[in-house]
Formats: C-alpha cells, structure tokens, sequence
C-alpha cells in the first residue's frame, strides 16, 4: 500500500505527514508534486497543511488548480482514499470535493493548542477502528477553520453521518466553550457521500508519537491502514 | 559583461553638499576617512554604499572594540561570530545554526511588518549556511500595557497596538514559513513605550559536512541573483536602525520592508535543494544593506572581488536608480556564487519553485565591488574601505549612577505584615508574571513535528529526528537588573538563560547575545555596554557557553529617553536522550517538593538592598532600589551540572528555576498546568516573610519528585557543594505556604491560576479565551 503526500508551493506539514506515515503507521510513501498530474499508483493520498500559495487569496483557492488536484478529483470519484488535513481540507472544500468552506476563526487569530474532538462516526476508513463516542487529544493550529455550510447541506451530512468529528471537553461534551473556532456545530471533520474523503482541521500527525505527548492521531493512520488492508 | 570605463560616471547625480553628507550619517571626519580610503571623490551611490556600510548597524563601529573580549571557542564552536549564523557540533554528524537579531526599530514604526521582516531576517540567516530551520524564540520589550501614573493614555494604546501589530507579525511569518515558535519572553517596563524591542532567534540543522559559507571564489565565476525582485522598499534601513527617534519617525514608515514569508519559504526549499547540486560555492542573503552588502561581503571574505551589472538585477519597479537597486532592502532575496558552466544546474532548481535567479556579474581577481550600470561602472570600491577600514571607535565611557536610592527608602516598610495571599494574587497577575498564553498561542509551536517543550515552559526542546538526541533552547535578560548594575545583570542573563536550559535536562554548550543599548555617543551608555560585555565575558567563560554570533542594536532612544540596558541571552543546549527532558510542571499530588540551591541567603543588610530590584518591589510596592541579587557563578555552574545529572539520572517529575516572583510565584506557576497545588514550610533564615516569600535570589531550582528520590538528590547537591531543601509536597488543588511553621498566604489552584491566566487578555481587553467565540456569531 502505498501513501503520497501532495506539495503544493507553501505546504509546510508535508514532511510531518511523511514522517508519520513512514515511522509510526510503517507504510510506503512517496511526494507529489504540485505541477504533474501523476499520481504514481498511490493507494491514499494526504493533502498536508501549510499555507499552499501562501493563502494570500482565500485559502486552498488557487491550490485547487492545480494540475495534481485534476487527478485528485478523477481518484476520488472512483472511491480512492484522500486525506486532507488543516490547509488540505481548505483545499478539498475550495476543489469541491468536500461540502462547505472554512472560514476565519471567530476570534479573528491564529490558534495553535492541543483541543479535543469526539468521534461522530466509525462509518468511515479513517474512524474505522475508533468507537463512537470516543474523544481524542489532538492539536489544531489555523487562521481559518470555522467551518460553515447552508442549512441544507448541514441536514444532508446530519442525516448521512458524515460528520466525523466534533470539538468537545476532553469529557466529550459539545459546547461553545470547546469549540475554538466558531465551527457550527463544533465541526472539526466531515467526509463525502462515498466516505473515501476524510477533511479535518486538527493534525493527526501531531500527535502520533509518545515523545511529544500526545499519540491519539495514530489512530487514525492506524485505522486508515487496517481499512486498506481489508479492502 | 560590457567593457568597463575606468572612472565611473558621474552623470545626473546630486552634487554631495556638507548637507547630503548629513542626510547620510556621514560625520566630517568619516567624510576625511571615506576620502582617503577611495583616493578620490565618491559618487552619490558610492556615498550611499559607504553610508549604509559604515552604520553602527553593518559596521559595529562602537562595539567591535569591546565585542573582540568575548569567549568565541570551544571545541564544540564550527563556526563563531562572523558569518551569517554561528554554528556548533552536536554529535552524530550534526551540527546546529543559531542566531539572535534585533529589528527593534522597523517594529516601532511599523510593528506587524517590522516584526514579521525581523522572523524572515533571521531564518534567512540560518539556511543561507545550509541549515533547515527547526525552531525560532521571540524576546519582546514592550511600555506599560496597564495604566499607572505618568502614564497618558494615548501612549498606553500604543503601546496595546504596538505588542499587538508585533504578535501578529511574528505569527504571520514564521505560521506561513513553517517554523515552531518554541519560547522566548515578553517583557514589560516603561522605558520601552517609545522604543519596543523585537529580538527575534532561529536555530537549524545541517550536516556536519554541509555547511555553506558566505565566501565567493574562483575568477570568472558567476554571480546568481535569487529571490524577489528588488523594489524601493527599506532603502536606509540600515541607517535608520543607526539614529535614535525623533517626532518624525512616523514618516520613515517607507523605510520598513515588506515581508512574504510564503516567498522565503519557496526560497529555503530552493536553496537548500540547489545546495545539493553541489554548484554553489558560496551564498549570502541580503538582508540589512541589500545588495550592497552581500556583494562586498561575500568578496571579501574570499579575498576576491565581485562585478554586478543593475541591468540584470530583477526590479520590481521601473526607473529605479542606481543607488536605490543598491540600497534596497526589499525581502527574500539572496546571492550566490556559482560554479562556472553549472548554472543550469541552479536555475532549474530555482525555476521549478517559481523563483527568480539571474547571473547579473561575475567573480574578479581584484578585491573590489564594481558595479555597472548599461555598462558604466557607477560604483567601484575596495571591499576593505566597505569592511575591515570601516570607522572603528573608542568611545569614551563614563561610570554611571542609576538615580535610584541604593538602601531601602524609609517610605518602604518591610517584615510588618504576616499574609501575602492577595500579594501573590497581584504578582501572578502582573504583565511580567502572568500568562502569555494569548501572545503564544498565536504562534505555530508544533509544525514538523519536533516539539518536546513549547512555549509557556522553561525552555524549548525540540528532537533532533532520526538520533536519540535532543536540543534545549532559552532566551533571558532582566534589564531592571542590568539598568541596577549593567554587569551583574548581563552575568544574571546568561547564568539564567542557561539555567533554564539546564531545567529542562540538557547541557548548556553555546550562547548567541541580542545586545540592545541607547546612543553609544553618550560616555554612559557606552560604559553601560562595555560593563555588560564584561558580565557576558565572566558568565559564559565559567558556565562554558562561548559566543557564536549575535547582533548589536544601539540608538533605542526617543526623544533623547533611552531604554533600560538590555542585553538578552539566548543559550543551547544538548540532550544526550531527549526522552529524559523533563519540564516546569508538576505532574502529580504526593510528591515532594525540593529547592536546590547553590547560594546561601545572604546578611540582612545585603537582602533588603538586593530586595529593591525584585518583581515585588516594582509591582507592590511601587518602588526600585538597590542592586540585583548577588551571583557566585561557580556556585551556579555546579547548580547547572548538578540539575542535569538529576534530571538525566530519572530522579524528578519537573524543575523549574526560581526567578521573577520568588519561591512564591514559581511555587503557584508549577501547578497551574495540570492544576496541582504545593503546601510547603520555608526557614526564614531569621529574614522578613517578603524576602522568604519573593526574593530573587540567583541560583535556585524547584524540583517536585518521588518522595523516594530525595536522598538521593540531596547526595548529589552534597557532591556538587550544594544544598537540596524538602519544603513540601505537592497537593491536589491547594497553594499553601509557611514560614517557619506560619502560614502567610494559602488559596486555591483554581483561583491563582484565574488571576494569572487572565491579565493579559484583561489588560489588552481582549476577549479571554472563554469568551472566544462572541455571542452574535454563535451559529449553533
């Protein structure tokens, strides 16, 4: 199985999401570049963090033209597993692969510190081997991830849990107080119809090794890998 | 390249009148100098290159005499003062870049892009020598954010606005670059509300073997122009960082660059991937002076000259002149010196980032900078009349009283009071106590995944990946002390900068220094630097951290007010085994409580004079006296050992040094983290509860451990001819602290906490973070 990591110019956790995947998940993995189409046979994709074309324009807004996200968008539709992560989700909701759009946080800053977030759904290859319900130590650190959609949208991913995950109290309550962004709803992840593409504001990568501190986001490598070995 | 004429053209230039040579900073005597170093009359660009050249900024024309006392080796040193970063080994093939800078002055001015160019400076500082970024600090200087008397309110808004505009750009820049935020200070004290100072480090990682220098070789070579275009932006900046303020600053707002830190980081991922070609042979930003600079620079050190033609140089605006493309200060750009017939090799690295790189000149044998314009040489000068036979001065000093009483001022009643809850309450509140949890949180502390301490601790360590190793870094200086007693406090910046370090578990090993002073023309501000190069010098030759580069930053004067001398420290150190690294908290109830401590409290008399310069004194009882406390640095150098044998040996939960706020204050900090409080029982040594409580004395660590352990720190501390007090233990949620059995100030965690995590945001009025989110945009 063997995992890519897209560079756009300005990616600056494209070498943290490698790190993890080769180190603690032990999987193959390769870059892709930006401007080449080629996805190398990848079996999952990450779209990174960072700040891809600086989000001088409205973030994931010209990433999302790039030649690499035209293959991104042919290997979701046929079901292949993407991941976006922080700026990777901006740019999956800018590409339209994921419903809604991350919006300045509420306290108009940058907000960097570990948060907690609750498990919305196991329905996914991401949460598979997660329980419903469970709360997770994760970091966030981002400008824009208010995440918003219409009232319509909202029912649909409601109704088909695809809201994956929700900032709580490291007890798993939903509340204003532990929402660090003004998500509706505390949103902190939501996936497709086809549940193949996971968007989600706090970093896994983060927080998958014991050395610094906090090791709940290797479950989601973790599981994303069971997943694909099953498949 | 064109044919060269011999005399360069004079054409359309302005005619150097005693006022133009005024407008440069070029003193009548340097005028001479200039003179005698050409062999003849210079065009205006040349005065222009000689100006910014012969700054205090890019010349250290005050400081070089007194920096050359400073401890430069060890056998650890690769690279000292010199270069564009200071480099030391850490073993394993590694070795570790580093470097402070001020940008104290655009940040006035400006304070987002003045701080955000100061980040950007810096970090191009490190991967100029090869070495990728890993982890910057931040030490900030800002006037008073709450009222207090002789304190207008116009002056307390700008000051708010200033820390603000700073925070943002010193988030903005390194967030976008990818750089973890791992530390630093924020300070607060009047003398800084028309002078902020914004002291910015970075540290890197290169292969022993790697490393790139600022060095140009071989005739005939090419001269690669990279980065950004040039624009009119930061044209004398240099110069400007060389005056003090006046009332209209305000309208040199031109002269701060503009920032992209998206920019810079395409440029380090270029740089460091065109390195690996293997055909570039040296390389300088251009930071301070631009092109100016790097050009002579990078000719000198290689005993060779470099030839530039501005035709090539990629402009961002047209009609520029000769003397602008030479003195712009515009942002990420960076020259290099490449391998004759490898070019390609460069450019397509450059191209596939989308970057500008151009040969815009050539090596030559003769060790000059000559610079052409269609052609024309419009500038040619000897890189030694730019660099070596730049001004040099020994500025006369003269000794200087603090007008501040020496002995405690009858006004001041102390030892009649036997409760100090709501004192501690107000000390942990204050701006130079309290949480900086707003300014940190701003900052990306945990990007490439290396982060072991973050900001909001001791120090900040960081893995170095693929080794077992790890690396500590700290910056401290308390300039009250230094303004008390400029070298006695410059040795305080460096034992405490280092101790914090040693807090953490790793060795001390190198030190880069931020030296921030008023006008050098004034004897006694030059005798307070010279004072404070004497402490540095003492410090770190005994507590073994030698000087590997830095930054001087004179003139922080407005209107003729300097501020506090203020030298800051940073220190780095080595962790043999980054999973021993332990931080400031404590971890759990039911454990003890030690103070390890290399100085015995001193006499009474001595005490209340040292007394003077504490937290306590400043904040409570509105008053500064005497001097800084006294400092045995062979006693903290064995405290410094002492601590990382502890630490590494496994013997403690956490260690934190005892500074600002005393054994009270850190006592509370301690516990704030996972809300753990401490009752302990402190001797009075027949001292006042206010010295026991919050006096600062040097040299002292606060450890909470297993109960088991303590014996065997206390061999230790023997061993090391130090002493190791059980004052206590932890407790779940309660502060409570006798003296001699008494209690004199108890509370719950919850509630000092409260105290101290809020003020920041209640001074700035800023919502607190339960408050984020503010009711008319809740959605939900």
């Amino acid at each position: 199985m063997k995992f890519g990591v897209i560079i756009f110019p300005g990616s600056n956790c494209d070498h943290d999401a490698y790190w993890v995947i080769s180190e603690v998940a032990k999987q193959p993995v390769t870059f892709l570049w930006h401007d080449s189409p080629d996805l190398q046979g990848c079996d999952a994709i990450i779209v990174p963090g960072g700040f891809a074309y600086g989000d001088y324009l409205r973030t994931g807004a010209i990433a999302k033209f790039s030649p690499v996200m035209e293959s991104v968008r042919k290997f979701a539709t046929d079901g292949g597993l993407v991941l976006g992560i922080c700026n990777g989700f901006q740019i999956l909701c800018e590409a339209g692969l994921l419903p809604g759009a991350l919006l300045r946080n509420a306290g108009l800053k940058y907000v960097c510190k570990p948060v907690h977030i609750r498990v919305e759904s196991t329905n996914t290859p991401y949460t598979q081997q997660l329980s419903k319900g469970e709360v997770l130590e994760i970091p966030i650190g981002h400008m824009e991830g208010n995440y918003f959609c219409d009232e319509r949208t909202l029912a649909e991913l409601k109704e088909q849990e695809r809201i994956v995950f929700r900032y709580t109290t490291p007890s798993g309550e939903v509340t204003a107080e532990a929402n660090p962004n003004g998500s509706l709803e505390n949103i902190a992840g939501v996936c497709n119809a086809g549940r193949n593409v996971l968007g989600m504001m706090p970093h896994p990568e983060r927080a998958s090794e014991p050395e610094l501190g906090m090791t709940d986001g290797a479950k989601v490598f973790h599981s994303l890998v069971s997943a694909m070995v099953e498949k | 390249m064109n044919s060269v004429e011999s005399a360069p053209s004079l054409a359309q230039e302005p005619t150097l009148t005693p006022e133009v040579l005024r407008d440069h900073g070029i003193s009548a005597e340097e005028y001479d100098r200039l003179l005698k170093s050409l062999g003849r009359e210079p065009t205006f660009t040349e005065l222009g290159i000689f100006s910014v050249m012969w700054s205090e900024h890019c010349s250290y024309k005050s400081s070089r005499v007194h920096l050359k006392r400073l401890p430069t080796h060890s056998r650890r040193v690769l690279q000292g003062p010199g270069e564009n970063a200071g480099i030391i080994d850490i073993g394993d093939g590694w070795a570790c870049a580093f470097k402070i800078e001020s940008h104290n002055h655009p940040s006035f001015i400006e304070p987002f892009q003045g701080a955000a160019t100061g980040v950007g400076g810096i970090l191009r500082d490190i991967f100029t020598m090869g070495a990728r970024p890993v982890a910057i600090m931040d030490s900030l200087r800002f006037g008073p954010i709450t009222p207090q008397p002789g304190l207008d309110q116009a002056t307390l808004h700008k000051n708010h606005s200033v820390l603000e505009g700073v925070v943002s750009g010193v988030a903005s820049y390194g967030n976008c670059f990818g750089v973890p935020n791992v530390g630093g200070e924020v300070k607060f004290e009047s003398c800084y509300s028309g002078n902020p100072l914004v002291n910015a480090f970075a540290l890197g990682l290169v292969r022993r073997d790697q490393i790139f220098y600022a060095k140009a070789a071989g005739e005939g070579n090419p001269v690669i122009y990279v980065g950004s275009k040039t624009g009119r932006d930061g044209i004398h900046g240099a110069t400007m960082a060389s005056e003090e303020f006046s009332e209209e600053s305000e309208a040199k707002r031109p002269n701060v660059q503009v920032g992209d830190p998206f920019l810079e980081k395409l440029l380090l991922e270029a740089c460091l991937e065109a390195m690996q070609t293997g055909a570039i042979i040296g390389i300088q930003d251009m930071g301070a002076a631009g092109l100016t600079c790097s050009t002579c620079e990078m000719g000198g050190r290689g005993g060779v000259g470099l030839e530039i033609e501005l035709d090539l140089v990629p402009q961002r605006e047209t009609g520029m002149t000769p003397y602008e493309i030479m003195l712009s200060e515009s942002q990420e750009r960076m020259l290099l010196v490449a391998e004759n017939g490898r070019e390609d090799e460069v450019f397509r690295v450059f191209q596939k980032w989308g970057l500008d790189a151009v040969t815009i000149g050539r090596v030559i044998g003769q060790p000059a900078m000559r610079v052409l314009e269609h052609g024309k040489v419009v500038a040619e000068i000897p890189n030694a009349a730019l660099t070596d036979d730049a001004p040099l001065y020994r500025r006369p000093l003269e000794r200087w009283e603090p007008p501040v009483p020496r002995e405690v001022p009858d006004n001041i009643s102390l030892g009649q009071k036997s409760e100090f809850t709501d004192e501690l309450k107000r000390l942990l509140a204050s701006p130079n106590i309290c949480s900086k949890r707003w300014v940190f949180q701003q900052y990306d502390s945990m990007v490439q995944i290396n982060t072991v301490e973050g900001p909001g601790g001791e120090g900040g360590v960081i893995r170095v990946k693929g080794t077992q190793r790890g690396l500590a870094m700290a910056l401290d200086g308390n300039a009250r002390w230094c303004y008390l007693d400029p070298k006695l406090g410059a040795m305080h910046a460096v034992a405490e900068s280092a101790r914090n370090v040693a807090c953490t578990g790793a060795t001390p090993i190198a030190a880069t220094n931020c030296l921030n002073f008023g006008n050098p023309e004034k004897p006694h501000i030059m005798w307070q630097f010279s004072q404070t190069i004497d402490g540095i010098t003492k410090a770190c030759e005994e507590l073994e951290t030698p000087i590997t580069g830095g930054n001087v930053s004179f003139y922080n004067e407005t209107l003729g007010e300097g501020i506090y001398p203020t030298p800051v420290m940073g220190v780095v150190g080595i962790l043999e085994d980054v999973h021993t690294a332990v931080g400031p908290h404590f971890r759990q109830a039911g454990r003890a409580v030690v103070v390890l401590r290399g100085s015995e409290p001193g006499d009474a008399a001595d005490v209340e004079a040292e007394f003077g310069s504490s937290e306590y004194a400043k904040e409570i009882l509105g008053q500064v006296w005497g001097f800084p406390p006294s400092l045995e640095l062979q006693q903290e150098a064995a405290l410094q050992k002492a601590i990382v044998q502890i630490i590494t040996a496994g013997l403690v939960d956490s260690a934190k040094d005892c500074s600002e706020g005393g054994v009270a204050a850190t006592l509370a900090e301690c516990g704030f983290a996972r809300g753990i409080g401490a009752q302990v029982d402190l001797s009075s040594y027949g001292l006042v509860p206010e010295f026991v409580l919050f006096g600062e004395d040097a040299s002292r660590i606060l450890i909470s451990c297993d109960p088991e352990n303590v014996e065997r720190i206390q061999q230790i501390a023997v061993q090391f001819g130090l002493a190791a007090d059980r004052i206590g233990n932890t407790v779940s949620d309660q502060v409570e602290i006798q003296v001699d059995g008494t209690t004199v100030a108890a509370a719950s965690v919850s509630e000092l906490r409260e105290a101290w995590a809020s003020a920041l945001e209640r001074a700035l009025h800023v919502e607190t973070e339960e408050r984020l989110v503010p009711a008319a945009l809740q959605k939900s």
